[in-house]
């Protein structure tokens, strides 16, 4: 209800009708149109209920291993097929969809929370605090993102609290692009003004006035975040930089499963494909997410 | 034109120091003596102390950062501790390999993203724009290694096309392009149809076509140049993405190049060849984007440099 009426807002700011469809209308009315984007939307509702009920999916635990039963490709018993330990391979898959949208969610959200700090500061206060930001900004942006975040890693050391920081680190400046480029033009419009003259303070025109409208172009980066951060935790995973084994997850399944690739390729397409449709199902949503909040990013 | 070259090339320096300072200090901040490295763990606190007295470490992080950034623009980047190798000369011999794999990917994500981006625009919701916009979305949602691993399966394993892995020619190039550049190629391919959509609804493709033009001179000579300006900006920042995808990449075919020499050199804790290798990666990521900004003014005529 509260970010309908922020939309509303921003449609009040234009001195256009509020009474329009609400987004989560809006947002609806988008899938029911477009029904690879109902589809996506079912299947990462499926995996986040995959994440919290893995332990009930199947019988099996994600790190017993049966060395009696490795590699063994798909059955009734092991749907998915087992690993070089014997270990049941959807049962891993599903207690890697914990990590991997653990990872997805915390590391876009972490972006998202100091880089649109750090963006609406600077944008809306300006001057040497503003100029420094950018230089700073300008810098991380002229470093290939994967290999700041193998660099965090690796002075921090691999791990999943590490590598979410690596994410968030990753993340922060195209947030803080983003939200200082749009605060830029905002606090030129007259609905800030007339809050201003009406005695609002910076900080509550901050919030309430300028954050609450530049909401659209953030949550589209958002989901676009999730999903590089889920192709990210993989690659590193992958690379060992990332989560540890044990752990089940979906990189590191595919780096030990390597070895296997003649005998059992199952190892690897597997987790391959998991990742493969959460992430191609979170791009679709974040595209129809797109068409709804910020038409005039349409590819 | 050389002006502005030259103030650009002016404006790399600042951002080169940026990077540098970010690199040298989170190196630094790393837990580990460089000194433990260097003599493995047996070695005695007394030898240990000399070692470090002789590499300067027990200087401020300061003084330790002015030697070494004069050192980088001297031509002397250090050593390494793993085999002693000067790191300059290591990494050199190691960057034409990933020049060689970044553009053979960039030349198949330029090109093909290109072409189908614009075939997808002009036959706009017919069955070839549906096959593209679902191709384009499936090559962003692949990881890039599993892409290779499913390549080296697939045409090395069981049809034993091309070698698995290795730089010996042409052949190896192949699998380890097609894997690099597979996303790239998908965004190149979304910006490109979106682009060309935006300029063929323009009056002046409306005028033209009224004048009785062909439909290709009025696709490929007066809508596609205006287009290219925004995919150009795009080619520019994906090919400084495949140079951070090389490591994880070049790691997956044993390719001999600077992402897997920086993937090993991290995993060995070899702080010179690191920060050797990740401030040419710096370099080399500026160097593209002054590039792509110069080409602007190739590609559309408006663009001038005063």
């Amino acid at each position: 209800m509260e970010q309908s009426g922020d939309f509303q807002m921003q449609d009040g700011a234009a001195g256009l009708d509020t009474s329009g469809p609400t987004f989560g209308e809006r947002f609806l009315r988008r899938l029911r149109k477009n029904r690879l984007a109902g589809i996506a939307s079912v299947f990462v509702f499926l995996v986040a209920i995959m994440a919290i009920v893995a332990p009930f999916i199947t019988p099996y635990s994600p790190t017993d291993q049966n060395l009696l039963r490795r590699l063994e490709p798909p059955s009734d018993e092991h749907w998915l097929g087992t690993d070089q330990l014997g270990r049941d391979i959807l049962t891993r898959i599903a207690y890697g969809a914990r990590v991997s949208l653990m990872i997805g969610l915390l590391g876009a959200t972490g972006g998202m929370l100091c880089g649109v700090t750090l963006g609406t500061l600077s944008g809306f206060f300006g001057g040497t605090f503003d100029h420094l930001v950018m230089r700073v900004i300008d810098v991380m942006m002229s470093f290939p993102g994967i290999l700041l975040a193998i660099l965090i890693v690796s002075v921090l050391g691999p791990g999943t609290s590490n590598l979410i920081v690596a994410l968030t680190i990753w993340f922060i400046p195209t947030f803080a692009r983003i939200s200082r480029g749009n605060v830029l033009s905002l606090k030129e419009m007259d609905f800030v003004e007339s809050a201003r003259s009406l005695g609002a303070s910076n900080s509550r025109i901050m919030v309430q006035h300028v954050l609450l409208n530049i909401m659209s172009p953030i949550i589209v980066y958002m989901t676009l975040s999730v999903a590089t951060s889920i192709l990210t935790a993989a690659g590193m995973g992958f690379l060992g930089l990332g989560v540890q084994p044990p752990t089940a997850e979906w990189g590191i399944m595919i780096s030990q499963g390597r070895q296997y690739l003649r005998d059992a390729p199952h190892l690897i397409m597997m987790p391959g494909a998991a990742i493969f449709i959460t992430v191609l199902s979170i791009n679709v949503v974040g595209d129809a997410l797109r068409d709804v909040l910020d038409p005039k990013l349409k590819t | 034109m050389s002006t502005y070259i030259g103030r650009r090339i002016l404006q790399l320096v600042p951002t080169l120091l940026g990077i540098s300072v970010i690199v040298f200090v989170l190196i630094n901040l790393t837990p580990g003596d460089p000194a433990v490295l260097m003599l493995g763990e047996f070695a005695t606190p007394s030898e240990v102390e000399r070692l470090r007295g002789l590499m300067g470490l027990d200087d401020p992080l300061h003084v330790r950062y002015f030697r070494w950034i004069g050192g980088i623009v001297t031509g002397d980047w250090g050593q390494s501790y793993q085999d002693r190798r000067l790191v300059l000369p290591a990494l050199v011999s190691r960057m034409p390999a990933t020049m060689e794999l970044v553009i053979a990917s960039m030349l198949i994500s330029a090109g093909i993203g290109t072409i189908v981006g614009v075939l997808s625009a002009v036959y706009q919701d017919t069955w070839l724009d549906n096959v593209v916009r679902a191709g384009s979305f499936l090559g962003i949602s692949m990881p890039n290694f599993w892409v290779g691993i499913m390549l080296i399966l697939l045409l090395a394993l069981h049809l034993r096309l091309l070698p698995a892995s290795g730089r010996n020619g042409l052949a190896n190039l192949v699998m380890p392009a097609i894997a690099l550049g597979t996303s790239g190629m998908a965004v190149i391919t979304r910006i490109t149809r979106s682009t060309m959509l935006e300029v063929i609804r323009m009056d002046y493709i409306r005028t033209a076509r009224a004048k009785g033009l062909y439909e290709r001179t009025v696709i490929y000579k007066h809508a596609l140049k205006p287009a290219l300006t925004s995919v150009l900006t795009v080619i520019g920042l994906q090919l400084g993405f495949r140079l951070g995808g090389s490591v994880i990449i070049e790691t997956v075919f044993a390719w001999p190049g600077l992402g897997r020499f920086a993937y090993l050199r991290m995993m060995q804790r070899d702080y010179p060849m690191i920060m050797g290798n990740l401030l040419i990666f710096a370099g080399l990521f500026c160097l593209v984007n002054l590039i792509v900004d110069l080409l602007y003014a190739v590609v559309d005529p408006r663009v001038r440099y005063s």
